[in-house]
């Protein structure tokens, strides 16, 4: 498939998961042919990154569910400069989570259960913040004796999950090749329908060939519905070890939210160009550009 | 008189502070220590390198390693086990680490803040990181806490927002919060612990060249403070040497300088 018949299959108002990891490894290929699209209204889930300040700034997002958005989470977190313009002005509506709470949804979600128990979330202030939170009393005693009141995590059905893989064969099977696979297996099994976009596309039985190990192949074709090849479709976030990300180009993208032109000139020279070709063309073109 | 003075005068802030920030491990064992934030993370190697050798390490990515430096490039790690991002959930969920965080405000039974700022909780004046996993890190494991710069607005009377959960939440949960502890906050002024009869924050202790005015002035709530407040010690000669082979760059001088 490519970009545009995946983003075909979409609709507006839809709850869609998005893959990867805060600035690493997601699906921005798919993300520009909806940046490009006529598609509005989208719930989002997603471990957020820059895709998350993308669609809200270009009017794409009416509603997200998070646990943190953030260009990166290390020993210095960066703040996402469009994803909270667009929550502090009051349009985005939220759905906040814990981090393992976002993993629970989506596992229940995958196994058909309309909750999962956890102690996480309990004493905080989510449910300020949290729409779906309930609670439920364990049918069992606790330790003490008495029966624990633990929060039910309700499930995140997803409509579609989008993921972007280092390699992936013909017929939806993927693989990571870099550190962590995060969460990719999981959102496509939560999902009615997920698509998978990949460095590169191999035919079938190849797979482990090009990854390597078969530890590696994690995402499943019972759970995956079309597959796009995205060569550096992850930019500007990092694919390790396919690419890492473009620095530049995420600290033009964190600069442009206080700065409608430069915003605008980003959307009109890469993000909204007419096709991905064209995207990766401008990219490549770019005389500081850090595409490896 | 004294060596022990003119020690004392030539000591670094950021020392002090890493030296206490390993003190919060003493006794984890086996355990995964996982100090976020420079000198965290300095600190929490000395722990392994001295007092605590089994605490495990993570390269802030998706393996634990064992390498003493905070900061390793990928070929240089010395892996141990691969932890990924989701199976970070089952070591937290175990109990079996001990986590320190920063906070953007935190009061006085240690209620953390990273979420948001001001306004309401659904339309917040400055929105931050969200809520991350402050809630489950607390309600689950050993929680600690950085604060590189102690000021009023840090230290305050009420958190605007939840997000880890502080003594006096978790005792309201009762038994199911059995597993919560803040242990220690460190500050670059001193360390502070919950040892009072109602889980109120404790000045625990001074570091050297700080006076308790100066750390009540810095704090928007009244702390538990003793009769004799302790003064933090002073890294001995064999933790400098390590403070030096861990941050051979010296990131932790510029995360707390030294002062004027």
């Amino acid at each position: 498939m490519t970009e545009d018949e995946v983003i075909a299959r979409l609709w507006s108002g839809m709850t869609v998961g998005i893959g990867g990891w805060g600035s690493r490894r997601k699906p921005m290929s798919l993300v520009r042919a909806i940046l490009r699209s006529d598609l509005s209204d989208l719930h989002v889930v997603s471990f957020g990154g820059p895709e998350v300040g993308m669609l809200a700034a270009a009017g794409k997002l009416s509603r997200l569910t998070f646990a943190f958005v953030a260009p990166d989470v290390g020993p210095a977190a960066v703040l996402e400069p469009h994803f909270r313009a667009a929550r502090q002005s009051g349009a985005l509506e939220c759905t906040e989570l814990d981090e393992g709470m976002l993993l629970l949804g989506l596992q229940a979600a995958a196994w058909r259960v309309p909750f999962l128990p956890t102690r996480v979330g309990l004493g905080s202030d989510l449910p300020l913040v949290n729409d779906g939170w309930a609670t439920v009393v364990s049918p069992f005693p606790g330790p003490g004796g008495v029966a624990e009141t633990l929060v039910a995590q309700k499930a995140i059905h997803l409509d579609a999950a989008l993921v972007h893989l280092n390699v992936a064969d013909e017929r939806g099977n993927a693989a990571y090749t870099g550190p962590d696979l995060y969460f990719d297996d999981l959102l496509c099994e939560a999902a009615t329908a997920a698509y998978v976009s990949a460095e590169r596309v191999v035919r079938s039985g190849e797979l482990l060939a090009a990854a390597g190990d078969v530890a590696r192949l994690r995402v499943n074709r019972l759970f995956t519905d079309g597959v796009v090849e995205a060569p550096n479709g992850a930019h500007p976030t990092s694919c390790e070890p396919d690419h890492g990300r473009d620095e530049v180009f995420q600290q033009e993208y964190l600069a442009s939210a206080k700065d409608p032109d430069l915003w605008r000139s980003l959307l009109d020279d890469y993000l909204a160009l007419s096709s991905e070709a064209d995207y990766q063309a401008a990219v490549a073109a770019r005389p500081e550009g850090d595409v490896r | 008189m004294s060596e022990i003075t003119d020690l004392s005068a030539l000591v670094r802030r950021a020392d002090v502070c890493a030296v206490a920030v390993a003190e919060c491990f003493r006794g984890d064992g086996e355990i995964l220590a996982n100090p976020i934030g420079t000198i965290p993370m300095i600190g929490g190697r000395l722990a392994r390198a001295t007092w605590e050798p089994d605490l495990m390490m993570t390269d802030s990515e998706a393996t634990l390693i064992t390498n003493d430096e905070a900061v390793v490039a990928v070929d240089d790690r010395r892996y141990e086990v691969y932890n990924p991002y989701r199976r970070m959930f089952d070591v937290v969920w175990s109990g079996r680490r001990h986590v320190m965080m920063g906070a953007t405000q935190i009061d006085r039974y240690g209620n953390q803040n990273i979420a948001a700022l001001g306004g309401t909780p659904r339309k917040p004046r400055t929105q931050l990181l969200g809520f991350r996993g402050a809630p489950g890190n607390t309600i689950n494991n050993t929680t600690s806490y950085w604060v590189p710069g102690h000021g009023p607005k840090v230290f305050v009377e009420a958190v605007d927002v939840v997000s880890g959960i502080g003594y006096d939440r978790a005792a309201q949960l009762g038994d199911v919060a059995r597993f919560h502890e803040i242990r220690r906050v460190v500050s670059n002024l001193g360390v502070f612990d919950f040892d009072t009869p109602d889980h109120r924050m404790r000045l625990r202790s001074i570091h050297p060249g700080v006076t308790t005015d100066e750390i009540t002035t810095a704090t928007g709530f009244e702390l538990v403070i003793d009769d004799q407040p302790a003064t933090t010690r002073l890294p001995t000669p064999d933790e400098l040497e390590l403070l030096d082979t861990i941050d051979p760059n010296g990131t932790r001088y510029r995360e707390v300088p030294d002062p004027q």
